[in-house]
């Protein structure tokens, strides 16, 4: 694959497409590339980068309102959100480690791969917090949706439709975002000692309380001890909440009322409950050797628990988020058809996040859709890249 | 004045046929075709534009939508669907060739889970239907539009609809898990389910807000949540738009995000305390209410500080509730809204625009210099936290031209509200009412690929096909072997 191109406005993202449309070649879409090892590998002829388009157009704090190029690092937004105080709702993980890349990733990459942090049980996905976008489709024209206000039924929802697209519909060049006031404190509860059905049992006790509670786990005992601030009590159940202080102290008073029935919980102050729920974000409690893959399974939280038992038993490492609707899994990649059984007992889908990639071409990296809902898909495919350039197989093949 | 697709002939000229074999598919009385008992179905909530539609079919299965689907589709039968019939912009309007499908008898209540906190309703169920089913337990659904003790959810997810908690608790799209929908073609599918987040593309979100065009929704599952341990309102009067706006940015700069944060120009405030008796202060020209959560001790902080942001605007007044009764009463006058200006006035047009909050004041100064040029009163009503400006324009039908005047004047507020950044509507839908505006907001390449959207799930455009798009004559590039929609 030759050089890849990295235009500095949108018009070149334009221009790039329309050549390859023209020389009818593949591109390759891209931020800065930290998650070119999730689902399936794309060929293409050339690279097509949003990295260079890294403008803040907009940040207006009394309107929790941010608008940026999708070629902005995480790290860079955050910064400038920190100015008012302020930052990203759905808290998307850093799975730099986990993916074994380098660099940081970009808002664009983010929100193409619909990214979203142990808040999305309480608080939504990066999909419900992009209030407009500008892309340009496969045909390289320029397409805005949405726009820079919280509420908009205005046509169709094509922020919804491009978030986590992966590329495949359209080149995002930029993204707004409703954001919301950063938390003065932060608080947990660690419940130890509880096995995976008492520990979703108090996860779904503290998220079906009135406390506002914004992030709920259970890990292992295996996947504790990798987090120094869970460490050394056995497998555990946390919950978070994030508030002002007053609340924070308030809450998590009740909460440990609440949930005597589970134990005695340990209080993590707000430094510790900050490091913990960053490792946690970042699935720093799963052990991935070199040679394994690693799936994220999205269940009905009461399924967690049972999919966990099913995986383990196969030999797969795994812990639980989203209150036990996220099940984090690390394992030899021959695990597959387990995980997609388990998944799909449970109700669920599974996206491989990591893989060899000869197994990343050859199965389903995603759930295949029902005939009638592959044959939108397709459709769809063709009515926003009519040629098929824009990171072909990256989510199904042929589409 | 909107103008209606030319029904197609031969369709009309079919029409005992078809009706015949929509008989066949639903219980007998679930089919309805004489004129005068299809006269209730021939407007919605925008009650200015009617029209009897050619039969109405009421399901009661998601097997006998996807039979009469399948039906409308292989016989090339336009297909309105339609849920309480409470659109304010026409999303339910039928068409005289169309056959409507009214989801009213999908009124069960499937599945509650309170530890997986969702449930699943058939579509027909009423949005405070949901909330009666979980209030027992502790629990609600979030969304809380105007219309909630009538409107279905399968409309809202329709619409998209908000209400005065979208702040803190968002709008549809973001309280739903999954639907199950049937396509134009009849097949049905299943999209998300009780899990948080589904691969591929997110359906759910393209679903939500289409409007009725893509396909229909025949069961819903939504988040339910545990309410809050209490919830207490405030008012504060100012003596300027211009001012309310600074106190409504100081309180959200400073880290507060109240669940409820509504704004009142006069005309609103007069016409709601004459209604409502809530005690709001008749010498205010802005009056905001402000809601917060939690316990009791957490609603003194809050409204405390809320209050102390207010001080240096000088509110001419502030009034914490102190109870829960009186909060329900400062709710009574801002929920009571369109009965009290429906006292007020013969005929009211309800706007739905949607702009940057920061551009308040400007954008009321210059609705009050329309509404002097247009001589039509107006009052308005905004949800201030999230930039919903809702203008009632109040009118009198039975002056000649004043129903056009009004739509003018209407027209021109949202096309205002694009310029300054905003859009066309933020919880009402395009419908029919918008759909001509649509060009001042979006481009024709825009447009047109939203339509070609709208031709992957539909492609012979039988789905409600004169909404949401301007009819107007225009390049529409169709997917290879489709029909797109004929000019008017």
């Amino acid at each position: 694959m030759s050089a890849a191109l990295a235009p500095a406005h949108e018009s070149g993202v334009v221009e790039a497409i329309l050549a390859a449309r023209a020389a009818n070649e593949p591109l390759l879409i891209q931020g800065r590339g930290t998650k070119a090892g999730m689902l399936r590998p794309v060929q293409a002829a050339r690279g097509l980068s949003t990295r260079n388009l890294t403008d803040v157009s907009l940040y207006s704090p009394q309107e929790l309102i941010i608008s940026a190029g999708a070629g902005i690092t995480i790290p860079d937004l955050e910064a400038k959100l920190a100015e008012g105080g302020q930052g990203i709702i759905a808290e998307p993980p850093d799975l730099s480690a986990l993916l074994g890349t380098e660099g940081v990733q970009t808002l664009g990459g983010v929100v193409a791969t619909n990214l979203s942090g142990p808040r999305r049980v309480a608080w939504g996905a990066m999909r419900d917090h992009v209030m407009g976008v500008r892309a340009v489709n496969g045909a390289g024209e320029v397409i805005r949706s949405g726009g820079r206000v919280l509420k908009n039924v205005t046509g169709l929802d094509l922020c919804k439709l491009l978030t986590g697209s992966y590329g495949t519909l359209a080149v995002l060049t930029e993204v707004t975002l409703k954001v919301l006031p950063r938390a003065e404190l932060t608080g947990s509860l660690l419940l130890p000692g509880l096995d995976a059905v008492q520990g979703v049992a108090a996860l779904s006790a503290a998220l079906g309380s009135p406390y506002g509670v914004s992030g709920a786990a259970w890990l292992p005992a295996d996947a504790a001890e990798r987090v120094p601030e869970l460490a050394g009590r056995g497998a555990v159940a946390v919950v978070r909440i994030e508030d002002f202080a007053r609340s924070v102290e308030y809450r998590l008073g009740r909460l440990t009322t609440d949930l005597a029935v589970f134990g005695t919980p340990v209080l993590l102050d707000d430094g510790a409950s900050r490091a913990a729920w960053r490792a946690i974000r970042d699935a720093m409690p799963l052990r991935a050797e070199p040679g394994d893959a690693v799936w994220r399974v999205s269940v009905r939280p009461s399924n967690g628990p049972a999919a966990i038992t099913a995986l383990e038993a196969t030999g797969a490492r795994c812990f639980l988020d989203w209150g036990g609707g996220l099940v984090w899994i690390a394992g030899p990649p021959a695990l597959h058809d387990s995980v997609m059984a388990t998944a799909l007992a449970g109700r669920g889908t599974w996206t491989v996040l990591r893989a060899p990639e000869p197994m990343r071409a050859a199965v389903d990296v995603i759930p295949a859709e029902a005939p009638a809902l592959a044959r939108i898909t397709r459709r769809v495919k063709a009515a926003m890249d009519p040629s098929g350039i824009l990171n072909p197989g990256r989510l199904y093949a042929g589409v | 004045m909107i103008a209606q697709p030319p029904p197609k002939a031969d369709i009309i000229a079919r029409r005992p046929e078809i009706i015949a074999g929509l008989r066949a598919l639903v219980p007998a009385s679930g089919l309805i075709s004489e004129e005068l008992r299809l006269k209730p179905y021939e407007t919605d909530g925008l009650p200015a534009y009617r029209q009897i539609p050619l039969a109405v079919v009421l399901p009661e299965t998601t097997e006998q939508v996807a039979a009469v689907l399948a039906f409308c589709h292989k016989n090339g039968v336009r297909v309105v669907p339609r849920g309480a019939g409470t659109s304010l912009s026409g999303g339910a309007l039928p068409m005289a060739d169309s056959v409507v499908i009214g989801l009213m008898r999908m009124n069960r209540i499937l599945d509650i889970d309170y530890g997986d906190r969702c449930a699943t309703v058939q579509a027909g169920v009423t949005n405070i239907g949901i909330t009666n089913a979980v209030s027992a337990e502790g629990f609600f659904y979030a969304p809380d539009p105007s219309s909630q003790l009538a409107c279905m959810i399968g409309g809202n997810v329709g619409m998209n609809s908000g209400g005065a908690h979208c702040l803190k608790y968002g709008v549809t799209a973001n309280n739903l898990l999954g639907l199950k929908i049937v396509t134009m073609e009849g097949d049905v599918l299943d999209i998300g389910g009780a899990h948080l987040d589904a691969a591929g593309y997110d359906w759910l979100g393209l679903m939500t807000g289409s409007e009725g065009m893509l396909a229909m929704v025949t069961e819903v599952t939504v988040r339910i949540l545990r309410a809050p341990e209490g919830a207490r309102a405030m008012l504060v009067a100012f003596d300027a738009n211009e001012t309310a706006g600074r106190a409504v940015d100081a309180i959200i700069g400073s880290g507060i995000i109240p669940v409820a944060l509504e704004f009142m120009d006069r005309p609103a405030i007069h016409a709601c305390e004459a209604f409502a008796h809530a005690g709001y202060p008749l010498d205010a020209e802005a009056l905001l209410i402000i809601e917060v959560e939690g316990s009791v001790a957490e609603q003194d902080d809050l409204l405390g500080r809320i209050a102390a942001l207010c001080e240096p605007f000088h509110p001419i007044s502030l009034r914490v509730s102190q109870s829960a009764e009186e909060s329900i009463a400062i709710w009574k006058g801002r929920k009571g809204a369109f009965g009290a200006v429906g006292r007020i006035s013969p005929d009211y047009l309800c706007m739905d625009g949607t702009i940057p909050t920061g551009q308040l004041p400007f954008v009321l100064r210059r609705i009050g210099e329309m509404s002097d040029a247009y001589g039509l009163k107006v009052a308005n009503i905004f949800h201030a936290g999230d930039g919903n400006l809702h203008p009632l324009i109040m009118f009198d039908a039975n002056l000649a031209g004043n129903f056009e005047h009004a739509e003018a004047f209407g027209a021109d507020i949202l096309k205002l509200c694009v310029e300054v950044g905003g859009c066309l509507t933020g919880e009402h839908g395009v419908g029919v009412e918008k759909r001509e505006l649509m060009r001042v907001q979006f481009t024709d390449i825009e447009l047109d690929q939203q339509r070609r959207i709208k031709s992957a799930f539909d492609p012979d455009w039988l789905l409600n096909p004169s909404k949401v798009f301007p009819l107007v004559d225009m390049p529409v590039t169709a997917m290879p072997g489709t029909a797109m929609p004929v000019a008017a």
